[in-house]
């Protein structure tokens, strides 16, 4: 049980940092359908650092680089394929369903290249970033599901609450939320609606990159596995399932984490089985969204310019 | 008083493609004045005001602001220029409270609590009432508007832009925004309100400009005008146009429309107790300031609109029944012989497809009547070839993607698939919208062999001059009710001029 638990976690920080990123380009009004392959090129570039710094170093690799270098080469990598989203969809006024579709193949190509120019195997990375408190263990079963964990698990902890109390407490998430809501409202009291949709999707998929990272270091220990792009759609789906709010995030993450492994600490279940089982992630956001749809409360709903592109002098 | 302009534009233009929007416009606003702009619908109005507010960019001329030439690329230099703008459609996001809504765009240290107060300060100040913690889509439209006007003067705006502000409200509403509005100029600001209700200009502003076509025609006092000098300026010298007019034959009553009240999404009637009859063999005008609800009355009839009261009965003249429409959906109205051909201001908005090409846009009107599963696509090809040469479409050919054909080219394509299946009644709203003079009258003519071939035609138009050479009688609207059914033979254009601004209906139904 504990170790379950601990897995759901583990998994859960993976949707956590996906969810966070795609919230933060929604409330820019970006429907970034593109998160599965952003996930993917941010581990990918994040495991290629690992690489090529533990390559060079040797056994003198000092623990606090071996995790900042990935960590901010999964940022770049990220935030670049934002910016190649942003460019399309802002500068070009690109289609934004098919400008995401195509960074996802793009993304899990790209991905898959990188990888196979390496090997899948992390594990020697993986250790620094499964590294915890000490004193973890002595803790009995506190210890274990709180303080178990290695540094992006609290990483994106903390990013979710930040983004939380930025996008509700300040001028920088009202602004951006205006973004998102009604392009046109926040252009004309003076917001320059391009800066803010080229940073949100920017960061956001930064920080999105960061859970495929997360994922590959965490909860596979390091083992390379062409799946992420699945983590991705997953964590799509957890934004609807927390209705934009990513300090729900932090629950709905792990209820998704829960769910996705259920099937394996379930004895008896066949392998065709397993495959239903996760798909209940799903299922359940479907059922919110049955929820949120017949409440009716506008909060709860997408943003409402989300998916659409904004021109000033458009008639 | 050469001190006390606040702004003045000088030889304003702006192009949106071909079309000039606004044509050497000059215009000055004095501190503590009131500035009336008026003008008929696609007069200039709003893009003249656009400009100023930055959401549009001058294509030629100056603006100064105390004297001062000034450029505004953006709403934030307008700001900065202490320049505010209420827009018609209020820009407010629906989520946020009228305090964050106020604050939003700010770069002040962000403390709702602060903003709350000040908002209650102003609203104190100028006698508003408003709960700065409500969301505003639990707002009604005088509310929303209410904080749109605050979100201006929290800005420290000197000059305040209003456009059709009393479009959306009530009387009393009205009353209290021009109470507030003479409360600001007393404070020294400077207010220009664009409107098309002459009772109002009248009533609250200084001065007035009027526009018509783009075009600036003048400035006059409001004490030394009257309301038929305003109109005569709004729509100008009547133009002969000569466009053949045959006299109705046989005519019968085709269409009976009874009571129609319709309340659209704001809580706004847009349709208030409309009755009129359309005849067979005859053009039925409909007359207004867009947006008063000949959209709305036209897809009544068509099935397409939900009424809230009223009744709509057809004489079906092949079986002699009289049949209720608005039991009817919107296919079963036009197998009846019901065409709507409606003309949306970007053209291919409505009835066609851009991206199909002329054979499958005439197929979407009769995709029904084909038998196997595939396509019949012999019949619309020959529809599309008989109304690419009966009305002289300019296209390489038939399978040409229909948004490639010009502006006129379109229309034709889509009012001769509607006349092509004989209807017996036809629905033409601004069918000649953006056309030129010859495609125009290609146009005029088709609804004139309609008529004579007893068609009843009802026709939405935006020029006068169009509707008093080409209508029978004449029907004009405003704010969604009838306010008088004129003959197109004898009446003048003031006359109808007058009927477009007249708020209350004044009119008793004669014998027309």
């Amino acid at each position: 049980m504990l170790s379950f638990i601990v897995s759901a976690i583990r998994l859960g920080m993976a949707f956590l940092f996906g969810s966070t990123g795609e919230t933060i380009a929604e409330k820019s009004g970006h429907l970034n359908l593109g998160i599965p392959g952003v996930m993917c090129v941010g581990a990918a570039m994040g495991c290629y650092a690992e690489y090529l710094y533990l390559d060079y170093a040797r056994l003198n690799a000092i623990p606090f680089l071996a995790i900042i270098i990935p960590i901010l080469a999964t940022l770049i990598g990220g935030a670049l394929m934002g910016l190649l989203y942003s460019f399309l969809t802002v500068t070009l006024r690109a289609n934004q369903n098919v400008t995401g579709l195509a960074l996802t193949t793009f993304g899990v190509g790209l991905s898959d290249y990188m990888i196979n120019k390496t090997g899948p195997i992390y594990t020697k990375g993986s250790k620094f970033f499964t590294t915890s408190l000490p004193f973890a263990d002595e803790l009995g079963w506190f210890g274990k599901i709180f303080l178990s964990h290695g540094i992006l698990i609290y990483l994106a902890i903390i990013i979710a609450l930040l983004t939380s109390f930025v996008l509700t407490k300040t001028r920088v998430g009202l602004h951006l939320r205006s973004v998102g809501e009604n392009p046109a409202t926040a252009d004309a009291v003076g917001i320059n609606v391009a800066k803010y949709r080229y940073l949100a999707t920017c960061i956001g998929c930064g920080i999105a990159g960061l859970g495929g990272l997360s994922f590959v270091m965490d909860y596979l220990h390091g083992n390379w596995e062409y799946c992420i792009d699945a983590i991705g759609w997953l964590a799509i789906a957890l934004v609807i399932f927390t209705v934009w709010k990513p300090n729900l995030g932090i629950i709905g993450s792990i209820v998704f984490g829960a769910l996705y492994i259920a099937s394996s600490y379930i004895t008896g279940v066949s392998f065709a089985n397993k495959e239903l089982f996760k798909m209940l992630p799903y299922v359940v956001t479907i059922v919110v969204l049955i929820i949120t749809s017949i409440m009716d409360k506008k909060e709860n709903q997408p943003p409402l310019g989300l998916g659409l592109n904004y021109f000033r002098e458009e008639r | 008083m050469g001190d006390n302009v606040a702004i003045e534009l000088r030889n304003i233009s702006k192009y949106f493609g071909n079309n000039a929007a606004n044509k050497n416009i000059n215009l000055k606003v004095n501190r503590g004045e009131i500035l009336s702009i008026l003008g008929e619908n696609g007069s200039g109005k709003t893009t003249l005001m656009n400009m100023i507010a930055g959401i549009y960019y001058p294509d030629e001329g100056q603006i100064f602001i105390d004297g001062q030439e000034v450029t505004i690329k953006s709403p934030k230099d307008a700001f900065d220029y202490k320049i505010g703008m209420v827009h018609q459609h209020f820009k407010l996001v629906d989520v946020f409270s009228a305090a964050e809504n106020i604050v939003l765009g700010l770069n002040e240290k962000f403390n709702l609590k602060k903003a709350v107060a000040s908002v209650a300060e102003i609203s104190h100040k100028y006698g508003f009432e408003i709960d700065p913690k409500k969301k505003v889509y639990e707002m009604s439209v005088s509310e929303k508007q209410t904080v749109e006007i605050i979100k201006v003067l929290y800005r420290g705006a000197d000059i305040l832009i209003l456009d059709e502000p009393t479009a959306v409200l009530t009387p009393q509403e009205t009353q209290k925004l021009f109470a507030v509005l003479r409360k600001m100029k007393e404070n020294g600001k400077s207010i220009i309100i664009i409107t098309h209700k002459l009772h109002e200009v009248l009533s609250l502003s200084d001065k007035v400009a009027v526009l018509r076509k783009g075009e600036y025609i003048g400035t006059v006092n409001t004490a030394e005008t009257n309301e038929s000098e305003l109109t005569e300026m709004m729509v100008g010298e009547k133009v002969i146009l000569n466009i053949e007019r045959s006299e109705p034959k046989n005519t019968e009553d085709r269409l009976i429309v009874k009571d129609l009240d319709c309340i659209n999404r704001d809580g706004v009637m847009v349709l208030d107790d409309v009755t009129f009859t359309a005849r067979s063999g005859e053009i039925l005008g409909i007359a207004g300031i867009a947006g008063s609800g000949q959209r709305e009355l036209l897809e009544a009839i068509a099935g397409l609109q939900k009424l809230d009261n009223g009744e709509i009965f057809y004489n079906d003249p092949s079986t002699g029944n009289v049949e209720n429409l608005r039991n009817k959906t919107p296919i079963q109205i036009r197998d009846l012989g019901v065409r709507l051909s409606f003309v949306p201001e970007d053209r291919l908005g409505m009835g066609l497809v851009g991206n199909m090409d002329i054979i499958d846009n005439m197929m979407l009107r009769s995709y029904k009547k084909g038998h196997s599963i595939f396509l019949e696509r012999k019949a619309p090809k020959d529809l599309a070839q008989h109304v690419i040469e009966s009305l002289n479409v300019v296209t390489p050919g038939a399978t040409t993607p229909v948004r490639r054909l010009s502006g006129g080219n379109v229309q034709k394509v889509l009012v001769g698939r509607e006349i092509a299946s004989a209807p017996t009644v036809l629905l033409a709203a601004y069918p000649v919208r953006g056309l030129d003079i010859g495609a125009s009258y290609t146009i005029y003519n088709l609804l004139n062999e309609q008529k004579e071939k007893g068609v009843a035609v009802v026709f939405v138009g935006e020029d006068l001059d169009v509707l008093l050479e080409l209508c029978d009688r004449i029907m004009v609207i405003g704010s969604g009710k009838v306010t008088g059914i004129v003959d197109g033979r004898t009446a003048t254009k003031e006359e109808i001029g007058l009927l477009m601004t007249k708020t209350q209906s004044m009119y008793e139904k004669e014998g027309l």
